[in-house]
């Protein structure tokens, strides 16, 4: 019987693909399931496994499904958590989604269910890490007039970030590159793409090398890193504290950190 | 702009300007419409911290640090011997523009030294932020000192283009200040902070019936006051922040432990310690008021003028108050919640949420997050497991500390470390 198997759905790693695979879930009955992405599958020697090919239209049922079942916040959260690019990701939203399917309340605040606990610890890490790149993304202006920033986030959140650097840098041309994913977001002025670039062979992104980047470029720089030095009180040295909110492994594209 | 110029200014500038505490760029509500540069809506960003944990959330700058006042306390007291700057009303305008455009910053706190008079130095401020508006279309984040003796006319033109304005009254009592800035006194503070407060007010009620009012300082008003530095206790510190949060509407009081900056004998020696755990316990205490319905007399009266160091100011409360507890976590309002210590009030909205679903047990309110190393002495749940002796206050508060550390044990200890 399929009911009992173990089911391995490969899907394309996209959020529309998964709410497609939750589509076929629901409408094949399935049990057992484990996700794969594309990127990286691996042939399974127990059970079967099933090619899911993302479709809009089917994704598009399962997500007005949930927006019924779920508050705005509560629906938005369970993307949030997508991005979190977490092993096994798929699986525990799949249990929030089957357990707001079937409770009668909404269950965005039941805290004390471990699903709905631990996802909204999920997307509170998330958030933290949107925050964070909010806050720690460093333009450097270019040659050609554009603003070029590169990012190495802990979890994709460039889809979630797009909307506050869009409504406040309205006036210049920005590029903000994942370079862990290989893809960033392009403004022109007009609208906000997603894009993929192929950086010179010797483009150092820790460094802002004169061929790039303007001159002002590198005075700016220093200004940034004498004021950053001038506001802070010895007196009060607490690296502990420091190092708290601005973890070692966002220093090396932040200017002020690079003296 | 010469780069060599602007960067000896900053430096001094940027130096003197780091006493005054305040960091906040949240609170406004300025949108940008025009397809201008900036917005400053929704929460406010630190964009960094420096080594000594403070946010950098503002280019945080003196106008110029010539200053025709000699004040005990301040860095750049006319009586001081350090080298003197003064920043262009451009430069300003070239370096707030430039940082925030690299995503350095929210905006600009400027404040200055009063160089000729009040008016001189506040017509300086105003046309800096002018500019900022007007001419660059600049919506992210401005906070201007409110210079004490300017004229009503610059304060209003200060807050139509201001996002928050602040006036520091920095020492808490009126006999301090007489001993430590006699050329001052507090009326000079409390005048403009009395014209801001009228404003917003008009403003907002203009604004219900006509919608195109401009907005007025948006962010409202703050203020900071200096701790340790003249002797003063606790109850008057807060009593005074009280006071201004009451009459002045003001959005934050900041506390900032005395920096020995001077050989003046009348103020602690330099090498004195910093009171950073004085100021913790003083913030905590502010929080209490501002967000868990505490009023300031239940925790600094005639009987407890200064706060316990060893335990916060809420476990402090407590001990003193041991009727009142445990309480039903299940059952409590809001307000008792809130007053469990270990209980923030993150957790207190999660609790009221999630006693919907079912009683809460100890393994809930652990896994939400709840420090249940303070809080099960003070609390009942869905369980028969709970603490039954009945403690007195002292007796409790030993159990707890030979159960906690303290990330001020150094401070604590009352003994001599001598190979520390």
């Amino acid at each position: 019987m399929l009911m009992s198997e173990q089911n391995t759905l490969n899907y394309d790693g996209t959020f529309d693909g998964f709410l497609t695979c939750v589509f076929y879930i629901y409408e094949l009955k399935l049990s057992t399931v484990t996700f794969q992405r594309k990127e990286h599958v691996q042939e399974s020697l127990f059970g079967s496994t099933i090619e899911i090919i993302t479709d809009l239209e089917k994704a598009d049922r399962v997500w007005r499904g949930i927006k019924r079942k779920t508050s705005g916040r509560g629906s938005s959260r369970l993307y949030t958590a997508f991005l979190s690019e977490q092993a096994q990701i798929e699986s525990l939203l799949l249990d929030y989604i089957q357990h707001a399917f079937k409770s009668a309340l909404p269950i965005d605040s039941d805290f004390s269910n471990e699903t709905v606990l631990k996802v909204s610890q999920i997307v509170k890490s998330v958030g933290r890490e949107k925050h964070r790149m909010e806050a720690f993304v460093r333009f450097k202006l270019t040659k050609d007039g554009i603003y070029f920033a590169n990012i190495e986030p802990d979890f994709d959140v460039l889809p979630l970030i797009s909307k506050h650097f869009k409504s406040r840098y309205a006036d210049q041309k920005w590029i903000i590159y994942d370079l862990k994913r290989h893809y960033g977001l392009y403004y022109d002025l007009e609208k906000v793409e997603v894009m993929q670039l192929t950086l010179p062979e010797d483009f150092d992104p820790t460094k802002t090398n004169t061929d790039f980047f303007t001159t002002s470029e590198i005075e700016f720089q220093t200004l940034w890193q004498d004021y950053f030095e001038s506001t802070n009180i010895a007196s009060r040295k607490n690296m502990k504290l420091h190092v708290q909110h601005v973890p070692k492994r966002y220093w090396k594209y932040l200017s002020e950190k690079l003296r | 702009m010469s780069f060599e110029r602007v960067q000896e200014k900053l430096k001094i500038l940027a130096d003197a300007a780091k006493y005054d505490v305040s960091c906040a760029s949240s609170g406004s509500n300025r949108s940008n419409t025009s397809k201008g540069l900036g917005d400053a809506t929704g929460m406010g960003i630190c964009h960094s911290y420096t080594e000594d944990g403070r946010c950098v959330s503002l280019l945080k700058i003196l106008l110029t640090n010539h200053c025709i006042f000699d004040c005990a306390y301040c860095v750049t007291r006319k009586s001081n011997d350090i080298k003197r700057a003064a920043f262009q009303v451009q430069e300003v305008v070239d370096l707030t523009i430039n940082f925030y455009r690299r995503n350095y910053i929210e905006g600009l706190f400027l404040s200055s030294g009063i160089f000729k008079s009040a008016d001189y130095t506040m017509e300086r401020l105003v046309a800096v932020a002018r500019k900022l508006r007007l001419e660059e279309n600049f919506n992210g984040y401005i906070h201007l000192k409110s210079i004490p003796g300017a004229s009503d006319e610059l304060m209003k033109e200060a807050g139509l283009y201001a996002d928050r304005l602040s006036v520091n009254i920095e020492i808490p009592t009126k006999e301090g200040l007489k001993l430590l800035a006699p050329d001052k006194n507090r009326e000079d503070f409390i005048k403009p902070m009395v014209k801001v407060k009228n404003e917003i007010i008009q403003y907002q009620s203009e604004k219900k019936i006509i919608k195109s009012t401009p907005k007025f300082a948006p962010a409202g008003q703050s203020t900071q006051m200096i701790i340790g530095a003249s002797g003063e206790s606790d109850q008057q510190i807060m009593w005074t922040s009280n006071y201004f949060y009451k009459k002045f509407n003001l959005k934050r009081v900041y506390y900032s432990g005395y920096i020995p900056i001077s050989y003046d004998s009348r103020l602690p020696q330099i090498g004195t310690d910093v009171p950073m755990l004085r100021e913790n316990r003083l913030y905590q205490t502010d929080w209490l008021m501002r967000f868990y319905g505490f009023e300031v007399h239940e925790i600094l009266n005639n009987e407890h003028q200064n706060l316990d160091l060893d335990v916060d100011p809420k476990l402090g409360w407590a001990l003193r108050n041991m009727a009142h507890f445990p309480v039903d976590v299940n059952k409590a309002d809001k307000f008792m919640l809130a007053r469990i210590p270990g209980l923030g009030m993150k957790s207190v909205h999660k609790i009221l949420q999630a006693r919907q679903f079912r009683k809460l047990n100890w393994d809930h309110l652990k896994r939400m997050g709840v420090a249940l190393n303070r809080a099960k002495y003070f609390l009942v749940c869905e369980s028969r497991d709970f603490e039954r002796r009945d403690l007195t206050g002292p007796q409790l508060k030993s159990i707890i500390l030979q159960n906690s550390t303290s990330k001020y044990q150094k401070v604590l200890s009352p003994q001599l470390n001598l190979f520390g």
